[in-house]
């Protein structure tokens, strides 16, 4: 099953509500997904500069220290967020390339989740209403954001196998449905040269949209192929810098309301989830058609 | 009239008290507040009841009707009235997909636009879409009619059987073995009392009819009446 929200606010005044008002979206689609959620948040970012958001099981042992020997080891100073099981590293951005690099030979067991200007990923296993307290995302500020609840089909409940993914700089996905020749794609991508770690449909999924747009593609044109590439149902959301888009496979079994309003463009699994939005009462709601790529931006 | 707080009071009391009701009830109207899209609203009601759900709905509304008449004010989720018995359901707004599966009888209106998979394997219901129908409605559909007043998607009609579809708009495709037929002065009836009943003001004679190929199946034409 699995359950997906998306807020992206015109009105900036809502901004500092984004948080409050995507985690009660994300919460009422618990019986879609009770066994992990996650969100891609996009918040404030500073030209030049570079979050890492970043994620171990063990964070005491993996994010004390971490800011310091990162800085060391990249030349430049580091700076730290910690929240939870994550961190968000702020450095320039010239360095995010080295600095992957360095986290993975310091701390082997830490998973980056995310990178960009403005985009923070924080996913965890458990009800969505315990991972959204243990991150505090409804205090979470921002332009717009992503959430999804999962269910799981294709693979373990783990932290990895939570959504969203990262499909590169302040991109992510979310994907409710299955992937059918995910195994089959996952050899290829491989083979390239692409870094896929988990048996998860949906990081293929990414990894393939990643994969298409560092030859070139633009967003709109991988997700047009993906189409084409990947078998399978699937209602994607995708998280971009500037807003987000929405792309449902050919049989469109996989449920997905928009509702919008002058103040903003809500997505929802079910109507449930939009249910507390302010005017939602007079918003225009519909159903996106199938094999259409959505995209709304600011 | 009974009215019901959803919100306040929950869907299992809902729906228990709704069935509680016998043919002789005097407690026949029903309001529903605050459904705020929950699932199941109005289920596996058999007593004729007039219910009217303030609002918009989740999965299943009006599922199983026998005998009552349910009335939406606002958009359906996903399989409103799956496997209608009698009775009739009104969707005031749009209804997702697969609106009104597999139902045997009664009349099921919306008002506003349907979603894929409207009318999937429909037994015997009769469906009026003041709107557009998105793809594969009526696949397998058996018995009883479609009406569509606006446009019908992609494979309308796909692998049919004997229901009988009726466009007034553009059809983006057919699926297999489904045809445009004759329409013939009995479905010109037909549509007239579906139309009069769905509240719209639409003419007979502005719709298309399609259906069955009849090679798809073992269609035998001995057996024509019990289609």
């Amino acid at each position: 099953m699995c359950g997906i929200v998306g807020l992206f606010l015109k009105d900036k005044e809502l901004e500092p509500k984004l948080g409050e008002m995507l985690t009660e979206m994300l919460i009422t689609m618990s019986d879609r997904g009770p066994d992990s959620a996650g969100i891609a948040i996009y918040g404030r970012g500073e030209r030049g500069k570079s979050k890492l958001t970043v994620q171990s099981d063990r964070p005491d042992q993996d994010l004390d220290d971490l800011a310091t020997e990162l800085g060391q080891a990249i030349g430049e100073e580091v700076g730290i967020r910690r929240v939870d099981t994550h961190a968000v590293l702020e450095l320039a951005a010239d360095k995010v390339h080295a600095a992957r690099k360095a986290v993975r030979e310091l701390r082997p067991g830490i998973r980056v989740m995310s990178d960009g200007e403005v985009i923070e990923i924080y996913k965890e296993v458990g009800l969505p209403k315990d991972v959204a307290d243990r991150f505090n995302l409804s205090r979470m500020e921002g332009t717009h954001g992503i959430g999804h609840t999962r269910m799981a089909t294709e693979s373990a409940v783990t932290t990895e196998g939570a959504h969203p993914y990262s499909t590169g700089a302040d991109q992510c996905l979310v994907h409710n449905g299955s992937l059918s020749n995910h195994n089959d794609l996952r050899r290829k991508l491989m083979r390239k040269g692409v870094r896929i770690e988990s048996m998860n449909d949906t990081e293929v999924g990414a990894a393939y949209l990643t994969w298409k747009m560092q030859n070139g593609a633009t967003l709109g044109e991988a997700l047009d192929s993906s189409l084409e590439d990947l078998d399978g149902f699937f209602t994607f959301v995708v998280g971009t810098r500037d807003g987000f888009g929405v792309l449902r496979d050919p049989i469109a079994c996989k449920p997905a309301v928009m509702g919008e309003t002058s103040q903003y463009v809500a997505f929802g699994s079910e109507y449930r989830a939009l249910v507390s939005l302010p005017g939602i009462e007079d918003a225009s709601v519909w159903e996106p058609e199938p094999a259409t790529v959505y995209f709304w931006s600011h | 009239m009974q009215t019901y707080d959803l919100t306040e009071k929950g869907l299992r009391g809902l729906n228990s008290i709704l069935h509680a009701q016998h043919e002789e009830t005097n407690q026949v109207s029903w309001e529903v507040v605050n459904p705020r899209g929950s699932h199941a609203i109005a289920v596996g009601l058999d007593a004729p009841l007039e219910v009217t759900i303030k609002g918009s709905t989740g999965y299943y509304c009006a599922g199983m009707n026998q005998g009552a008449a349910i009335r939406v004010e606002g958009s359906v989720g996903p399989g409103v009235a799956e496997n209608m018995m009698s009775g009739s359901v009104v969707v005031e707004g749009d209804a997702s997909q697969y609106a009104g599966a597999t139902g045997h009888g009664g009349l099921l209106v919306i008002k506003g636009n349907a979603s894929s998979r409207c009318g999937i394997s429909m037994k015997g219901i009769d469906i009026v879409v003041h709107g557009n129908v998105g793809h594969m409605s009526a696949f397998m559909a058996q018995a009883g009619n479609l009406v569509v007043c606006g446009d019908a998607g992609d494979a309308l009609g796909d692998s049919i059987y004997e229901a009988r579809l009726f466009v007034r708009g553009s059809v983006k495709s057919l699926g297999a073995d489904c045809v445009e037929k004759e329409v013939l002065p009995e479905h010109v009836g037909i549509l007239k009392d579906l139309l009069e009943r769905a509240d719209l003001h639409a003419r007979p004679e502005e719709f298309r009819r399609y259906g069955s190929a009849r090679k798809l199946y073992n269609f035998d034409i001995d057996n024509v009446a019990d289609y």
